[in-house]
């Protein structure tokens, strides 16, 4: 019997390989009756669309260059 | 069919400055560094700028070359400061699981819909936090695979570590980047509007 400990583990995996067959039924079985695990891989898929996100949106505002750093980029490319 | 007109670099920081640098902020997490990449990628694009094909757009270009930059980075990050014990242990504090393996105190439940978190800045801006609060190490596998999207064998050879390993240390970051977010934001939240 897989325990919550094996399962979170063995959660995370599944969303970088698929496991073998037995470790899939295992968890399968074991989110049937562990309302804890379930919400656990809720909230990991949530994390991973968020990165998603992040990564997709193209232009949220946000922080800009310092104004240092933009002048010595700007020089360097004069120079380059 | 005529190559399409190269913009002048001297516009090219008041042009795509910003976008690149929020571009690498994201993936790097601390300002200097992302700073100095995006000057090296300037520096990178004018000298390959005659190779320029013109296929893609100009910012899609320039954004290629920073990605490779990043990557850069990071495969130096991890052969100065290799993966360690820490890495691959359970994180120190107390363990969310009882000794049978069970869980201690199981994962609160956050509520609401998760659609609408997205659009909110604050949360993209806890999360962001959250991220730079793990081990280098964590934070760049975890940014190689879930921002990139890179699949797990380039990120092997980008870190230098085994497939075994790579799913420890994204168990491990993705077990804490949880934690966080729940203790920053979603407690946070329930204690603010009871």
């Amino acid at each position: 019997m897989l325990s919550c400990k094996d399962v979170t583990r063995l959660l995370s995996e599944s969303m970088d390989h698929s496991l073998p067959l037995g470790k899939r039924v295992g968890v399968r079985l074991h989110l049937l009756i562990c309302k804890f695990c379930l919400r656990y891989r809720r909230q990991l898929l949530l994390i991973r669309e968020t990165a998603r996100r992040l990564a997709a949106t193209e232009d949220i505002p946000g922080e800009t260059l310092s104004a240092e750093a933009r002048e010595r980029i700007r020089k360097s490319l004069a120079n380059g | 069919m005529a190559k399409p007109a190269n913009t002048d670099p001297a516009e090219w920081v008041d042009r795509y400055g910003d976008y690149l640098f929020r571009y690498a902020m994201l993936r790097l997490r601390d300002r200097p560094t992302a700073e100095d990449l995006v000057q090296e990628t300037f520096l990178a694009a004018l000298k390959a700028r005659v190779s320029f094909s013109g296929k893609s757009s100009e910012s899609t270009w320039l954004v290629g070359i920073l990605k490779h930059k990043i990557a850069d980075h990071f495969r130096n990050q991890a052969q100065e400061a290799p993966l360690g014990d820490t890495d691959l242990r359970d994180p120190p504090g107390p363990s969310p699981f009882a000794v049978s393996g069970h869980w201690a105190s199981g994962p609160t439940d956050w509520g609401g819909n998760p659609a609408d978190l997205y659009r909110e800045k604050k949360f993209l801006d806890q999360f962001t936090e959250c991220l730079s609060r793990l081990s280098p190490n964590l934070a760049n596998a975890f940014t190689l695979r879930e921002i990139e999207g890179a699949d797990t064998g380039e990120i092997c050879k980008v870190l230098n570590v085994t497939e075994t390993n790579l799913w420890v240390i994204l168990h491990r970051a993705r077990m804490q980047l949880r934690r966080c977010l729940e203790t920053r934001w979603f407690n946070r939240k329930t204690e603010r509007e009871p």
